[in-house]
């Protein structure tokens, strides 16, 4: 092994003063340090977060961090890019919540704010946006761009970007974003940061990405600090969408050669489960169920729930099991992640494995006759009562359905 | 056939806690698995050898020498080979570098198809599978919930989006993602078992790999973790009062007006 010079980063552990005691061994998230009882060892997990340093008693473990010397020239870069998703031409609300983080992050660092949105026929949509607070939208307008498919996106955004050097781009966290804005930060080799909750900018200038990991039993802050752009994909729901507020923009059409649009996939087919208004990723309510409703039946009266609060209906995962869900329903760490303004739990009990799918909601309302019912634990008001008795009296006491517009 | 499914060693991450009082990650006693959204894409390449009655399914981790046993699992669970790339070099990996350091392993394993799960419940990044799909210039599908068929060249699948599922057509060598709708991965035979314990695993480091050691781990990590915290915690709200049902809901129904009232007049857009 290398001994230690000031260009490596490395996690020292002084063997001398080590007790042994395996303190570090239980703080570390990565499973990266192991104790034989007299001495711990630091193993290939490691990420030098730094968790243990503190944790140490002795005074055993150092962190030394090198300092990397910068690759290209990072001065190049500039400006805040939002991707500017669209799912049948129309632009995807997580897009205005870019643009409201995006605009607070140029503004911080005196940028400017673009938007790029890969499309066809995206003339009306890209003028529209020029109403947000923008700086400028580069539209690049493509037959092969109208669906989704990874290598002409990846292979679009990733040329863009290598022209026109920002330095900072962010996706939503969505099935498209988190599929494809890793290959552009491999293919323009820099950093991405996943499904972040938080964004802000350091006393350096350089992007802070604050995401949950092992399902949000901790947060970390993420920096990229020797390669651009900094990119980042972003939680819907979690950002501030920005207010019709134009800034006179300009919109840009960008040509690029037929080359670029290549794909070896191609759609066969798409079978649409969940109508728009259904989408779970995208709905500000939902009404979630779980065994104790008893059978599939139950669902029925979460779909009139749902109705009348204009949300979505999810399940956990032993209410899917059970065959009486979808799996594209399941809330949960072998499902999806969601995050509500109003979330409602109807008879889940609320194992750790469904809480971190959906713990980061607004509000959340329970409803369980089990008062030892772990959901809640996580609830802002936990109502004991039968659901079947529970979610008819809701529905009633809500009266007639909202009118949602869209 | 050759089918290479990339796996990862993760800790149980249900039994994961929060010591409230020094507010750090309680780690004690929690078992270390195989990602759950990997052991559908190592069933889902065991039954497509089965299927096609001939083929060869490695399974390829990185990790610490403990990953030992997550691919001696693959193996009691119907993998043929199983390779280990290990390396103190590997240390401090992003997802850049972890994907680097797998494709390049994958480029000597030359698979047709190459699966894995749709992200790791540690990291919940969704980042590895894309990035070495990018590093080896591969096609990808993610999600992918159902393998309809492979032939020709050609694997025909379908993918769970926000908003339905789709259906593509992938040219191999290509690189899916899976979710867990794939299948219901079966359980090991204690002949399964035995062979897994009695079986060689590869083990490639850097140089095998023939990396440089400034290309790997965090030196090759255009990301790095700046500081881990506990996120503020969710506390147990209000059980609303009520002799009835009816007065519950209705407790609950008025506390939530002003919430119901935003929603009603939309974002503020």
């Amino acid at each position: 092994m290398k001994t230690g010079s000031e260009k490596e980063t490395r996690l020292h552990i002084d063997a001398a003063t080590c007790a042994g005691c395996g303190r570090c061994v239980t703080v570390c998230p990565f499973g990266a340090l192991e104790s034989d009882g007299s001495v711990a060892v630091v193993n290939a997990n490691c990420t030098f977060c730094g968790a243990c340093v503190d944790r140490c008693p002795f005074g055993s473990i150092v962190l030394h961090r090198a300092k990397r010397a910068g690759g290209a020239d990072l001065s190049a870069y500039r400006g805040v890019w939002v991707f500017g998703e669209q799912l049948d031409g129309r632009i995807q609300p997580v897009v205005y919540e870019l643009i409201g983080a995006g605009r607070a992050l140029a503004d911080k660092l005196g940028e400017p704010l673009g938007v790029v949105v890969l499309g066809s026929r995206m003339d009306s949509a890209c003028r529209d946006l020029l109403a947000y607070p923008v700086d400028q939208v580069l539209q690049v307008d493509a037959p092969e761009l109208a669906v989704y498919a990874s290598e002409p996106y990846a292979t679009a955004l990733s040329r863009l970007a290598e022209e026109r050097k920002p330095a900072i781009v962010l996706a939503g966290a969505t099935a498209v974003g988190r599929s494809f804005l890793a290959r552009v930060a491999v293919s323009v080799h820099t950093g991405i940061t996943a499904d972040c909750t938080g964004l802000d900018i350091t006393e350096d200038g350089l992007l802070r990405q604050t995401r949950p990991a092992f399902g949000g039993n901790i947060m970390a802050s993420i920096l990229c600090a020797n390669h651009r752009p900094q990119m980042a994909t972003v939680r819907h729901g979690v950002m501030r969408a920005a207010s019709r507020q134009s800034r006179g923009g300009t919109l840009e059409k960008v040509a690029m050669p037929r080359a670029v649009f290549s794909s070896r996939t191609r759609r066969l087919d798409f079978m649409a489960e969940m109508g728009d208004r259904l989408n779970l990723s995208d709905a500000q309510v939902v009404v979630a169920g779980g065994r104790g409703l008893g059978g599939a039946d139950g669902f029925a009266m979460l779909e009139e729930l749902a109705g009348r609060l204009g949300g979505a209906v999810a399940a956990s995962r032993g209410a899917v099991d059970a065959g009486w869900a979808a799996y594209a329903r399941q809330v949960g760490q072998t499902g999806r992640t969601v995050n509500p303004k109003l979330y409602i739990a109807c008879g889940i009990s609320g194992a750790v494995q469904h809480r971190v799918g959906m713990a980061g909601s607004e509000v959340i309302v329970a409803i369980n006759n089990d008062p030892e019912a772990p959901i809640f634990e996580v609830a802002t008001y936990g109502i004991l009562a039968d659901v079947r008795e529970a979610v008819p009296a809701l529905i009633e006491a809500l009266g007639p359905p909202t009118g949602r517009t869209e | 056939m050759k089918i290479v499914v990339c796996i990862k060693q993760v800790p149980d991450t249900s039994e994961v806690r929060i010591n409230p009082e020094t507010n750090t990650l309680v780690r004690e006693g929690v078992d270390s698995v195989i990602n759950p959204f990997d052991t559908y894409a190592v069933e889902e390449a065991v039954r497509w050898r089965e299927r096609l009655g001939q083929g060869r399914v490695t399974v390829l981790s990185m990790g610490p020498h403990q990953t030992e046993a997550a691919l001696r699992e693959a193996l009691s669970l119907g993998a043929d080979a199983a390779v280990l790339l290990s390396d103190r070099a590997f240390a401090g990996a992003d997802t850049w570098s972890t994907s680097l350091t797998l494709a390049q392993a994958l480029r000597r394993l030359k698979p047709d198809l190459i699966l894995t799960g749709k992200q790791a419940i540690d990291g919940d990044t969704a980042q590895t599978g894309p990035g070495i799909a990018c590093h080896l210039d591969l096609p990808q599908v993610c999600y992918v919930s159902k393998i309809r068929s492979i032939s020709h060249g050609l694997a025909v699948v379908e993918r769970l989006l926000d908003h339905g599922r789709e259906v593509v057509e992938v040219q191999l060598p290509a690189l899916l993602t899976v979710v867990k709708e794939l299948n219901q991965p079966r359980l090991p035979s204690l002949q399964g078992k035995f062979a897994a314990q009695a079986a060689g695993i590869v083990v490639w480091g850097a140089s095998e790999l023939g990396l440089s050691a400034a290309a790997v781990g965090l030196d090759g990590s255009p990301t790095a973790v700046e500081r881990i915290f506990s996120p503020p915690g969710r506390s147990a709200g209000e059980m609303v009062p009520g002799k009835s049902v009816q007065e519950k809901v209705a407790a609950v129904v008025s506390r939530l007006q002003p919430l119901l009232a935003s929603l009603a007049t939309g974002p503020d857009a």
